[in-house]
């Protein structure tokens, strides 16, 4: 049978660098991990090198690794061009693939803070005028709030997979039990695909467990992989941690798809160059990917890029910066040179609240990113202040956004077919005597496409942008449901120990 | 087909606005079917009363086609569609009107004033006429105000519409109404003006009878009038 899979939006890729500039980075990158190569702390790792063909020294506590050119190539090679990201309604799964540039856009990045909004009315100091100013309420993350972002995810037509965009903070949330927790809050409110980093190693079973039971076992869970994990490996500049270097061992031994994530500073933890940020950022998921296939040849594998920039006023992320959306266009080309389906960063807002900064910010990261062709965009919904805050209304707001962005990165409609039906047109417009074509806008209406004016616009003197979201946030938070059937979640709390009781009724 | 079937064809194809058989309609797969310009011709050949077809089909069908705008299930284009499908068939049946003793609401002299080739909603407003019933003639863009006034002379209309975009060429209606009173036909032809510079303080300055927003704000104050 043929498999289906969520429609994606095929675009033609701009591509930022030329041929001879994606071939210098990859040069510099293979250059950078054999001299001065990267430290490796995790002794697995370095076993897996060493016998691939890389040397490594001894330091205090870790293993000056250097990794040949061939021991990447071969590795890189064996990297799969397609994975498949599944999804607990099965008609929501993503198949990425490096050679399509179909692309996603889904939610990020396990935000501390929640920002909810309330309209509140103002009267003017001594005249009659009145306005609703917008009020913002902040709280700490919590499994309530996730399950939450989890439901309202659902509901945005837009959003295609869903990277927990909160973390949980509730008293009973241990190291040990948060991993279970935010899968189960996550998988019991939304059909898209599912993908978090992993807290605690221990745990790793245990969530697969819970996603095997959901799919009906080892083997549907292997077809339609409803999660998928995300490991950043390196703390850059060029360390290989031990942490996320076990767990994405351990992870590609049980066969699930994983992000190869990277997050460099440019400015702070690599260079601020574009040439030397993406040199360096290239190299470290280079040597995740590598340590990857190393391990289990063919695993699939997404090539993780998310670079920033620093401000230099406080070295803080800066993603609103231009450099930014180029940093992450040019790794979205080195992923489709070595034919690794790409895991890219748009729409993170530097602003603490929803509003003009934020939207100018996010609208130039989530076109200029989409334009690139990126398979799979996360911290599309929703970020505010950096990764710091995640905020409901502003996620209704970038749904709205990308959608327009969508629509317009479709390709080209101009076939002979459009072309002879549109001369017919003019012809039939030029000898009515009105020669108006509004009514042979109907049948593209109706097709669906024409789009729509901005659903949060207002038609007099006020903004209503953030009180329509708020209205439009509080009507999909209306819609029925979907979570897991009880039998599925009877059967969960009996197998997997430490989810909170009070999850299944949030 | 039998004169009742005719009819009832004639107001679903208004509804869905489809002037010939190769139109597409609000609904799918409708291209190829008789549409109004067919049934209309059809009708005029099996003799159908003109008076049963302009009630009984064309003004029903416009009439629901206003409620489906009203609720928001129309758009402008559907509207339009419908009101060209109208405008058509009145075209068709104008031979037959008078020996059936049949009258239209008015004749509407509509223009846009010297000086300006702007006629989108010149345009719209005369399709939205056309298909409420209204005789329309349109003397196109940039006409001059000494033109206006000789045709209206000559074969005064109900009612004159005075289209302008421009600030600059907003103040040729006031011209055009000067020139109406000094030949005394203000008072048997009322003038109706719009476009983007004009508003009911503009309006009321130059002695127009009505200020309209849009299309559908004329067919109001039109409707107020026939009572």
């Amino acid at each position: 049978m043929e498999e289906t899979y969520r429609s994606g939006t095929l675009i033609k890729p701009y591509e930022r660098l030329s041929k001879e500039q994606v071939e210098l980075i990859d040069k510099t990158s293979l250059e950078i991990l054999n001299d001065p190569g990267i430290s490796c702390y995790n002794e697995e790792a370095v076993d897996l090198f060493t016998k691939n063909g890389a040397k490594a020294e001894k330091g205090n506590g870790f293993w000056n690794l250097r990794v040949p050119e061939k021991v990447v190539r071969d590795a890189v090679e064996n990297a799969p061009s397609r994975v498949k990201l599944g999804a607990r309604k099965e008609e929501n799964a993503l198949l990425l693939d490096a050679k399509v540039p179909l692309i996603y856009f889904g939610s990020g990045s396990e935000a501390n803070t929640w920002l909810d909004v309330e309209m509140e009315r103002f009267k003017k100091v001594g005249g009659d005028m009145e306005v609703d100013i917008p009020q913002f309420k902040t709280c700490r993350g919590s499994v309530s709030l996730l399950c939450r972002a989890a439901r309202i995810s659902e509901q945005l037509e837009h959003l295609d997979f869903f990277i927990r965009p909160v973390n949980i903070q509730d008293e009973g949330i241990t190291e040990e039990n948060h991993d279970v927790n935010k899968f189960f809050a996550s998988l019991n409110n939304i059909t898209k695909h599912v993908q978090a980093g992993l807290t605690s190693l221990n745990q790793l079973d245990n969530v697969i467990k819970m996603a095997e039971i959901i799919v009906g076992g080892k083997a549907n869970l292997r077809e339609n992989p409803i999660i998928s994990f995300i490991t950043c490996l390196f703390k850059s500049p060029l360390q290989m941690v031990e942490d996320t270097t076990q767990k994405s061992i351990e992870v590609v031994k049980r066969g699930m798809p994983l992000v190869i994530s990277s997050s460099p500073q440019g400015g702070s933890t690599a260079p601020i160059k574009e040439a030397g940020m993406i040199a360096q950022i290239n190299a470290e998921i280079l040597c995740g990917i590598t340590l990857a296939q190393l391990v289990s040849e063919g695993a699939p594998v997404l090539y993780g890029s998310v670079p920033v920039r620093s401000r230099m006023d406080d070295l803080h992320d800066m993603y609103g910066a231009p450099e930014t959306a180029q940093y992450n266009l040019d790794c979205v080309q080195m992923a489709r040179y070595y034919d690794i389906p790409c895991y890219s960063t748009a729409g993170v807002a530097d602003s603490k609240v929803p509003g003009i900064e934020a939207t100018v910010e996010k609208l130039f990261s989530h076109l200029s990113v989409a334009t690139s062709g990126a398979q799979y965009i996360h911290y599309a919904f929703g970020l505010l202040d950096r990764t710091n805050t995640f905020c409901p209304v502003q996620a209704v707001l970038d749904n709205e956004q990308i959608g327009s962005i969508k629509r317009y990165l479709r390709l080209p409609m101009v076939s002979q077919s459009d072309c002879e039906e549109s001369l017919k047109q003019i012809k039939k417009v030029m000898a009515s005597s009105n020669r108006l074509y509004a009514r042979f806008v109907r049948k593209e209406l109706h097709l669906g496409n024409v789009s729509q004016p901005y659903r949060f616009e207002s038609r007099d003197m006020e903004d209503r942008v953030i009180s329509k979201a708020l209205k439009s946030l509080t009507e999909l938070e209306e819609r029925p449901r979907s979570r897991l059937p009880d039998e599925t979640v009877d059967e969960i709390y009996d197998c997997i120990p430490g989810i909170l009781s009070c999850i299944r009724d949030i | 087909m039998e004169n009742k079937e005719i009819i009832e064809k004639i107001r679903f194809n208004v509804v869905q606005g489809r002037l010939e058989k190769e139109d597409e309609g609000y609904d799918e797969g409708l291209e190829g079917q008789p549409a109004v310009k067919e049934l209309i011709e059809e009708a005029i050949q099996s003799k159908v009363d003109p008076k049963s077809i302009i009630t009984a089909g064309l003004s029903v069908g416009m009439e629901e086609v206003g409620e489906r705008y009203e609720k928001g299930e129309y758009l402008i284009p559907d509207m339009l569609a419908s009101a060209e499908a109208v405008g058509m068939a009145m075209d068709i049946l104008a031979p037959h009107l008078s020996a059936a003793d049949v009258h239209g609401k008015g004749k509407f002299l509509i223009a846009t004033v010297e000086g300006d080739l702007h006629d989108i909603g010149k345009n719209i407003v005369a399709i939205m006429l056309k298909g409420a019933g209204y005789e329309v003639i349109d003397l196109g863009t940039g006409v001059a105000t000494e033109r206006i006034v000789d045709i209206v002379k000559e074969d005064p209309p109900d009612f004159l519409g005075l289209s302008a975009l421009l600030t600059t060429t907003m103040d040729e209606m006031r011209k055009v109404i000067e020139r109406m009173q000094e030949e005394n036909l203000d008072s048997r032809v009322k003038v109706f003006i719009g476009g983007a510079p004009t508003s009911e303080d503009f309006a009321k300055r130059i002695g127009a009878y009505a200020y309209c927003r849009d299309a559908f704000h004329a067919l109001d104050i039109l409707k107020k009038l026939e009572g």
